[in-house]
């Protein structure tokens, strides 16, 4: 009965260090960040007060400690495509967000992205897409990095759709793209191929303006 | 969706511009926002205590009433604000879940108070968070439980019948409430005494009399004075069955009274003495009647319908079931373990008691009580250490659920107490009448679905549900030609799809009548809630119609259906031409007709589902 009565005793000791252990976690998480002055912000973007102020007071709400991390990015994504499976793109997304490449994003970075997508000028969009494409940031796009690219864009779409998806759809896909975008046909995008056809091209010209109004 | 995902949109949609070098098609246009830009404060006055917040942050929730243009009912103009003559206090956790997202439940509000908040806010109380659901569990069925003993103490009242009542009805009320008139009250008297005289004869006839002259040995009074005895027992069985009988034909649905548990008891009572008679006088039988003469000792249940007390017993043991049945499972599971383990170590002694492990068990109930009758005892001395972790065990093992059933018991207890005291009128319930729910499609779901429809864009894929999905996968380029009507019925059958897909589209091109199939359905996000069932299939596919905003009837205040436009990809629209499906025309030529009633917005309930 001592022996039992003694190992019962013997718990508390041990749970007391995982509790030490839990509390300097939560201590490391709460770390929080704030944002630069709302007229740096301002001189940095190209919007204005007031839309900053309703950025990141959604921001804020949503992430008190003035941080987002992969996860939680890739969560919130997953969100808006219930259908399919949308953390490998969250993924890219999140390193092409990630200016710092440091794991987690904050408002600047999340506001200058913002800008550039919604008011940069053409040719800043499409080096903000080229980045995206271009996953180990050599400069350079190649079909591997492209393929992986649109099998997530496909990965998004779930498993039901019309026509069904067939499994050489993506490297069609990625065919078709290097066909138009690599002009002098060795194999990799560079920057300027990818601006010069995309320019070319009156859809994806069009279709750029589109998104401007959504802030 | 969470409510802070709507913050996210914007970072998607423009994150969408990634997709687009890679689309083969061009983007649909995007979804003209008609909300001001600008986010206001609004002032909600809730009985002088004033409440400001961002319409943003109300709009989060167009399904309630602060979130919807029922607001605007509350509206007072001079005062620039919406004011509600509710509780400030209550309305302070109603206005956090816009903030938060979460509902949560204080503890120290009366649970019908808050109920009714909620409803009148529109707020479905499903989404209390999980910090405070288990509380307000609690609390709700304890109201209920409280409600129901109103209910029937309300349904045996004292008032008068109407004048226009059957015989039989007022029969049935003499017996559930025997206060109403004298006759129910001798009636009532008389059958306790009956009830009484039973089950003392019962019990006095076994006693042993002094024997009569000539015999040696005692004998129970029973057979003693048999005749006397029988003719006891035959005045309380008449007596009985009378009133079963009455009670039988009193009863406002038989089938229930005579599965309720007190005329069963009543019929176990009475049976013996039946079968009593029909029985011969059999050696054989007789054992078997000896054994039905037990059953008379059921009539002290009849006492039930005379005292309080004990019904509460029954329903605290009912009410009890599942801590009682883990009781008696722990129970059995530790009498099975030592019963097993005493066997084995008393095995070796010679002329021992626990011959077997189901004598053993004798043994285990009795120390696990803690009565310890002495009549079987451990000699070993393996035997006399698990004989003692026997007993201390069943200390514990007992303690543990009593607590639950004792405190169940004394809230069942208080409960009736205050039900006896209460002198209560009828209270108007609050009859589930939903808060009149006006919703409009919101600017969310709007972007959302452009921006849905831009991945479908871009991957030259649709998307579909499992079961359009299943049917083409079977029928392959057949299977789209499908008719008219049962693509829209089966429209109408949806859950999950995100637009209705190209076989309707393809279906209905086909019948030369076409319907371009923009955002139509937004099942995933959210289910149409109908209200005026006749209107429905028109409402449903004129989601596909491609039009302007539209009312559906000016002058018809019970239900106007809109139609938000979304502006479908320009390769779609050169050959639409007006569809004739049988709804929808009459919707278009309507709003030719009242061009001056557009603008606003779909009346439909709309409830979103959480994603």
């Amino acid at each position: 009965m001592g022996i039992v009565m003694g190992t019962f005793s013997m718990q508390p000791k041990q749970g007391g260090f995982r509790k030490d252990k839990a509390e300097d976690e939560l201590e490391m998480t709460v770390v929080c960040h704030r944002p630069e002055g709302l007229e740096q912000l301002e001189a940095q973007t190209k919007f204005t007060k007031r839309e900053l102020q309703i950025l990141y007071r959604g921001f804020k709400n949503e992430c008190p400690s003035g941080l987002v991390n992969e996860d939680t990015f890739k969560q919130i994504y997953a969100q808006f495509f219930p259908h399919g499976d949308a953390s490998t793109y969250a993924h890219y997304l999140f390193n092409a967000f990630d200016s710092g490449q440091n794991g987690s994003v904050k408002f600047e970075d999340f506001v200058m992205a913002l800008s550039i997508l919604l008011r940069g000028s053409i040719r800043e969009k499409l080096r903000w897409t080229f980045n995206l494409y271009d996953l180990n940031k050599d400069g350079y796009i190649n079909k591997e990095e492209m393929t992986d690219i649109v099998r997530a864009i496909y990965d998004m779409m779930g498993k039901y759709t019309y026509p069904v998806l067939r499994d050489e759809a993506p490297r069609q896909h990625v065919d078709a793209f290097f066909q138009k975008m690599d002009k002098n046909k060795d194999g990799v995008v560079t920057l300027d191929e990818f601006i010069a056809s995309c320019q070319e091209d009156d859809n994806i010209m069009q279709s750029l303006q589109l998104f401007e109004n959504v802030i | 969706m969470a409510a802070g995902v709507a913050t996210w949109l914007p970072f998607a949609r423009a994150a969408a511009v990634g997709w687009l070098p890679l689309a083969k098609k061009s983007m649909p246009k995007p979804p003209s926002d008609n909300k001001s830009r600008n986010d206001e404060i609004l002032i909600v006055n809730v009985s002088g205590q004033r409440f400001q917040t961002w319409k943003n942050t109300l709009d989060r929730y167009p399904d309630t009433l602060l979130g919807s243009s029922e607001k605007e009912f509350f509206y007072n103009e001079e005062t620039q604000e919406y004011f509600f003559d509710r509780d400030p206090e209550m309305f302070r956790h109603i206005l956090n879940f816009y903030r938060t997202g979460k509902l949560h439940y204080p503890r120290h509000e009366c649970i019908q108070a808050f109920d009714e908040e909620l409803a009148f806010y529109g707020i479905i109380p499903e989404i209390i968070g999980d910090c405070c659901m288990e509380e307000y569990r609690d609390r709700k069925k304890e109201n209920l439980e409280r409600l129901a003993e109103d209910t029937e103490a309300e349904m045996s009242t004292d008032a008068p019948l109407p004048p226009d009542s059957t015989s039989r009805e007022r029969l049935w009320r003499a017996f559930e409430n025997p206060h109403t008139s004298t006759m129910a009250l001798v009636f009532y008297y008389v059958t306790g005494f009956f009830i009484a005289v039973s089950v003392i004869a019962n019990v006095v006839e076994t006693v042993p009399c002094r024997p009569p002259k000539g015999r040696v040995k005692d004998l129970p009074c029973g057979e003693k004075y048999s005749l006397a005895f029988f003719c006891m027992d035959t005045a309380c069985v008449m007596i009985f069955t009378f009133e079963y009988l009455m009670r039988l034909f009193a009863a406002p649905s038989r089938c229930k009274f005579m599965r309720s548990v007190m005329s069963i008891i009543d019929v176990v009572a009475i049976m013996p003495y039946y079968i009593g008679l029909v029985m011969p006088e059999n050696e054989d039988v007789s054992g078997a009647f000896v054994t039905l003469r037990v059953f008379r000792v059921f009539r002290i249940f009849k006492f039930s319908r005379h005292s309080q007390g004990l019904r509460i017993l029954g329903y605290t043991l009912k009410s009890c079931a599942s801590e009682l049945g883990f009781l008696l499972f722990s129970l059995t599971m530790a009498i099975i373990i030592f019963a097993t383990v005493m066997f084995y170590a008393e095995k070796g002694t010679k002329e021992t008691n626990f011959t077997s492990i189901p004598a053993a068990f004798w043994y285990t109930i009795v120390t696990m009580t803690t009565l310890g009758y002495g009549d079987m005892v451990p000699n070993t001395i393996a035997g006399k250490i698990f004989g003692s972790i026997c007993s201390l065990s069943g200390v514990l093992v007992i303690a543990l659920p009593v607590p639950v059933i004792v405190s169940n018991f004394s809230r069942i207890y208080h409960q009736n107490q205050r039900a006896d005291k209460r002198k209560a009128q009828q209270q108007d319930r609050h009859s589930g009448s939903q808060a009149l729910c006006v919703r409009n499609r919101s600017s969310f779901e709007q972007q959302h679905h452009h921006l849905l429809h831009c991945l479908e864009k871009t991957t030259n894929h649709e998307f579909t549900d499992e079961h359009t999905y299943s049917e083409v996968c079977m029928a392959e380029s057949v299977g789209y030609r499908t008719s008219r009507s049962t693509s829209i019925s089966s429209h109408q059958g949806l859950s999950t799809s995100c637009c209705p897909r190209r076989a309707k589209r393809r279906a209905i091109r086909l019948a030369n009548s076409t319907v371009s199939v923009s955002r139509g359905s937004v099942q995933e996000l959210d289910t149409l809630h109908i209200q005026k069932s006749s209107i429905v299939p028109q409402s449903r596919s004129s989601l596909n119609a491609r039009t302007q905003d539209l009312k559906l009837n000016c002058d018809d205040t019970d239900f106007t259906a809109a139609i938000i436009s979304i502006p479908t990809p320009p390769a779609n629209t050169p050959d639409e031409s007006l569809p004739s499906s049988p709804g929808i025309p009459s919707i278009l030529r309507n709003s030719r007709q009242l061009g001056d009633c557009s603008g606003s917005f779909t009346h439909e309930t709309v409830k979103i589902s959480s994603l």
